[in-house]
């Protein structure tokens, strides 16, 4: 029998319901592991072994004392969680000094809803700080190193998620997405990774980056374990009013998804001057493989996507610089005293942020402000809705779109650090899918030369994940990229 | 010197009477609260929070917007104001900035003499209020009770003209927004707070001079109070010759004095930007109509209609359509008297406002019902009881909350108006008081009062006191 560690989700599960392993048994292999290779990933930014063996234990109990039928879905099962999502009791510090202590009184509701199905919380994955970048060089607590090359970056901001679920710390972790933060780290980091609609799971205790762009969303090892996350994640929440009141599919992907007829639209776009040659093969190698399996390939256009990254880092910004507003040293996290209260503001906010997150702070507050809201704020909303406009035609003519995740395989650690426009030019694939507000999905296609993970991504018409989840799935069924572990060393 | 006019113009928050909070499920009301105790991870700004807006926050501001003959907007958005302050938790207010829920509208303000003055609204919006800071032995002390109480902001143009005028408006307004059922309009509890702009110009222009604003202003008197002053001030300056500078001026409640906060220069800049987290408010017609279903004659067409229709003096038909209960109570008592309406409005005037005042509760909570009322009136007609005994019903009714016929009844209060039982009691009164009733003969025809009051007495107040006259003057001429 392969390592406990190794079992995909819906095998996990299986295993735990057949008796064949406990959940104290599995939830100690993942933590034997995290002990192991945590030295050399540093992934996560908490680790939480005490509370993981208790649910463990209670979910063990539960196990063996009910009928099958009554049990919930993933009892028993270990998963990671991105810090800037909440949990209950368990300290959420996003990334940041500013938050280093802070303990949240309730969980998010994504959190909620997987830990009412049963699941188990190994500990908190590492995050540039607030969500704030490609490559989780920006979190206050240290670098997430890429399994497949420790010099590399697992890519950003759930770069901790992503690296945890490919060294097989966690067979799923979550994520947030806010211009890419999940789908390019799952494909630095050779995982699967999605990111739903944009109101389909509730943002909710979601620690906010930008708002209209933030998602929550989730890495794992195959596009049919996340089918199963999502199925118990989405859905309205009273909580989140843009959260959507819409019928959630209820997906367990077999062998046999079938994508005949599938219309698959390739923009012209996203193979730019500039893209690594290899990616742009891997990933037109598995558009050739999604026409074997029966999909219709066509070309489509996306004229605006040259304008994504501009227009992103203003509206996020803009949208930071308001939500980090709150972190004022008053009622919760660092607080640096002060004799003046604005002096008390300025002193907090001075040490307790780093460098990244008070640059887009002063860059989201100059873009609101008076006399240049409209050459920028206003102008940027306007674009974005252009942008928008794009995929809405676009998908008039195809079912999904599928692209490159980045231009890159990751890259070195420190190599963008000093420049941060050429850091943030590797958002360019995945910020459109956020400023439309659309589903996305990324794989593993192939490696390079350097033998790093390429990955691919499949977008998606609004609430249309279904689609997403049955292609990727049935790529998977004919493809084993997807299967490849990491030699962590 | 020549002669000053102020222009003035008001932006008044008012506190909404809703059961929670305008994002949470907090009580809206924290009133005598202890501090930090009405507070949730939503109003009190944690990470990771959203609001959801409680929508009877539109449906009461709508109500006040049909009121004011506004323009309710279809489709109305959130905005982010942005500031630093202890007692914003979020670093930013959540309120409605260029497309608020209304728009336009006027109100207007009885004058004497069948005149009125408009004054013109240029929009309303709902925003979240803030918690609230006081500095004690040093240390600033932050209550975040407060936060996210829901207000409805009313912005007036510059159209009032001395300080009177503008505390009229605030009574009017406060009438208004007690009379639809939407805020409690408590003065004492902050619920009508007014921030006022003022300017000054010589008599007979028409142009707006710099103006200064006067911020935090928590009640009608305070508002009158404080505008006089600032208009006094600002003609001082200009006749010293001056400038009127553009400043933001704090109300100080103890000390009745205006202190200088900022200068427009320094004035924040609010970085407003529409909420993502709130979708837009879209009033499509049903949920409208629905709510206007809801709104009521409002107090100056029941004044209007009072007066018309029941031939009241203005007076009356001011003070009885002054509050709603009030004014329904009136006309309850009078539907069920169907006599003299002008009969019912003084029996309204003279007593039951004394027991609304001395019981501190609305007409429509009274023990004694508008029938009650009607059934008394009719008693003291019908010479079953007189007035005095009548009165004095008013408050057995009120006092029991029993019917006054059943009162009448076990106390045996009716009226004497059998002739032959007050002849007997005349007699008797005369033949007891010989001197009084030389007196009267003698011509002293004042003595006839006391007479009367003996007679009272001897019937135990039950007497019909014309009709006890009546016949002993018969009897004292023979």
């Amino acid at each position: 029998m392969a390592a406990l560690t190794d079992l995909t989700l819906t095998e996990t599960v299986k295993g735990l319901r057949t008796g064949e392993f406990s959940s104290m048994e599995l939830t100690q292999a993942y933590l034997e592991r995290i002990d192991q290779l945590e030295p050399k990933l540093h992934a996560f930014i908490s680790l939480t072994p005490d509370k993981a063996l208790a649910q463990a234990k209670a979910a063990d109990k539960r196990l063996k004392s009910a009928g099958d039928k009554q049990l919930p879905p993933l009892l028993g099962l270990p998963i990671a969680v991105k810090d800037v999502l909440s949990v209950e009791g368990i300290r959420a510090t996003s990334g940041s000094r500013i938050l280093e202590n802070f303990i949240p009184p309730f969980s998010a509701t994504a959190v909620q809803r997987l830990l009412d199905a049963g699941v188990v919380i190994l500990g908190k994955t590492n995050t540039d700080e607030f969500a704030m970048g490609s490559s989780t060089e920006n979190s206050a607590f240290g670098t997430t190193h890429n399994p497949w090359n420790l010099e590399r970056v697992p890519g950003g901001s759930s770069g901790g998620s992503a690296a945890a679920v490919a060294a097989r710390l966690a067979p799923v972790a979550l994520g947030t997405d806010t211009g890419g933060s999940v789908r390019q780290p799952a494909s630095f980091c050779g995982v699967t990774g999605f990111k739903p609609t944009y109101g389909r799971i509730s943002r909710y205790g979601l620690i906010a980056y930008g708002s209209s762009l933030d998602s929550v969303g989730a890495l794992g090892r195959s596009a049919q374990d996340l089918a199963e996350l999502f199925s118990i994640m989405a859905g309205f929440d009273k909580l989140d009013a843009t959260s959507m009141d819409l019928p959630v599919p209820d997906m367990h992907l077999n062998a046999d998804v079938d994508i005949k007829g599938l219309r698959v639209g390739v923009p012209e776009e996203y193979f730019i001057k500039g893209i690594q040659t290899e990616v742009e093969e891997a990933v037109r190698a598995a558009v050739s493989e999604l026409e074997n399996l029966g999909a219709q390939v066509r070309q489509v256009s996306l004229p605006h996507t040259e304008y994504a990254v501009p227009v992103y880092y203003i509206i996020a910004p803009a949208e930071a610089s308001a939500n980090l507003a709150r972190f004022d040293g008053v009622r919760y996290g660092l607080r640096v005293e002060s004799e003046d209260i604005i002096d008390m503001f300025k002193e907090t906010r001075g040490s307790g942020f780093g460098s990244e997150v008070k640059r887009r702070i002063m860059l989201g507050t100059y873009a609101l402000s008076a006399g240049y809201y409209d050459a920028y704020y206003g102008q940027a909303q306007k674009v974005r809705a252009l942008i928008k406009r794009d995929f809405e035609q676009a998908f008039e003519q195809v079912d999904v779109i599928a692209a490159p995740v980045a231009p890159t395989t990751a890259f070195t650690i420190g190599e963008h650090s000093g420049d941060p426009l050429s850091m943030y030019l590797e958002d360019v694939f995945t910020l459109p899918a956020n400023l439309a507000g659309i589903p996305g999905i990324a794989f593993p296609v192939g490696f390079d030369s350097d033998n790093l993970p390429i990955g691919m991504q499949l977008m998606g018409s609004h609430f249309q994940e279904e689609t997403l989840f049955r292609a990727a799935h049935a790529y998977q069924s004919a493809s084993d990229w997807h299967t490849k572990a990491p030699a962590v060393g | 010197m020549p002669k000053y006019e102020a222009v003035i113009g008001l932006e008044t928050h008012i506190q909404l009477n809703t059961n929670t909070k305008i994002f949470c499920s907090c009580k809206a009301d924290s009133w005598k609260v202890e501090p930090n105790t009405n507070i949730c991870p939503v109003c009190s700004g944690l990470p990771g929070v959203l609001p959801v807006l409680n929508k009877s926050v539109v449906e009461k501001s709508v109500l006040l917007a049909a009121a004011l003959n506004a323009e309710i907007q279809e489709k109305s958005f959130f905005d982010r104001k942005n500031y630093f302050y202890p007692d914003l938790p979020k670093g930013y207010q959540i309120s409605q900035y260029d497309l608020p829920i209304a728009t336009g509208g006027h109100l207007d303000i009885p004058l004497p003499e069948d005149q009125s003055s408009r004054v013109t609204i240029t929009k309303m919006h709902f925003e979240e209020d803030a918690g609230k800071t006081k500095l004690e032995n040093g240390r600033r002390l932050v209550d975040f009770n407060r936060c996210g109480v829901p207000l409805v902001e009313v912005v007036t143009g510059p159209d009032m003209h001395s300080a009177d005028e503008a505390a009229q408006y605030l009574i009017r307004l406060r009438q208004l927004v007690r009379w639809l059922g939407i805020s409690e309009g408590n003065m004492e509890k902050g619920h009508v707070r007014s921030d006022v702009n003022i300017s000054i110009r010589k008599e007979g222009e028409d142009m707006l001079n710099t103006k200064t604003e006067i911020k935090n202003v928590n009640s009608i008197d305070a508002v009158r109070t404080a505008a006089a002053k600032e208009i006094e001030r600002q003609i001082k300056v200009i006749e010293a010759g001056g400038e009127v500078e553009a400043w933001t001026l704090d109300w100080d409640e103890d000390t009745e004095t205006l202190q200088k906060m900022r200068s427009k220069e320094s004035e924040a800049d609010y970085r407003y930007f529409k909420d993502p987290d709130l979708l837009p408010v879209i009033m499509d017609a049903a949920w409208r109509e629905e709510i206007l279903a809801e709104l009521p004659e409002l107090p100056l067409e029941r004044r209007a209609r009072f007066i018309e229709q029941y031939q009241l003096p203005v007076y009356d038909a001011d003070i009885l359509t002054n509050e709603r209960s009030l004014s329904d109570y009136y006309e309850t008592a009078n539907a069920a008297y169907a006599g003299d309406p002008k009969r019912v409005s003084n029996w309204i005037m003279n007593d039951i406002l004394r027991l609304i005042n001395e019981n501190e509760i609305p007409a429509g909570e009274l023990k004694i019902t508008p029938a009650n009322l009607a059934e008394i009136i009719k008693m003291v007609d019908e010479k079953t009881i007189n007035t005095s005994t009548g009165k004095a019903l008013l408050e057995k009714v009120e006092a029991s909350g029993k019917s006054p016929k059943e009162i009448v009844q076990a106390e045996g209060l009716a009226q004497v108006s059998d002739v032959d039982a007050i002849k007997e009691i005349c007699a008797q009164v005369a033949a007891e008081n010989p001197d009084q009733v030389a007196e009267y003969k003698g011509g002293k025809e004042a003595v006839m009062g006391w007479f009367v009051g003996q007679i009272m007495q001897k019937s135990r107040g039950k007497a019909d006191p014309n009709l006890a006259r009546e016949i002993l003057k018969d009897l004292l001429a023979e």
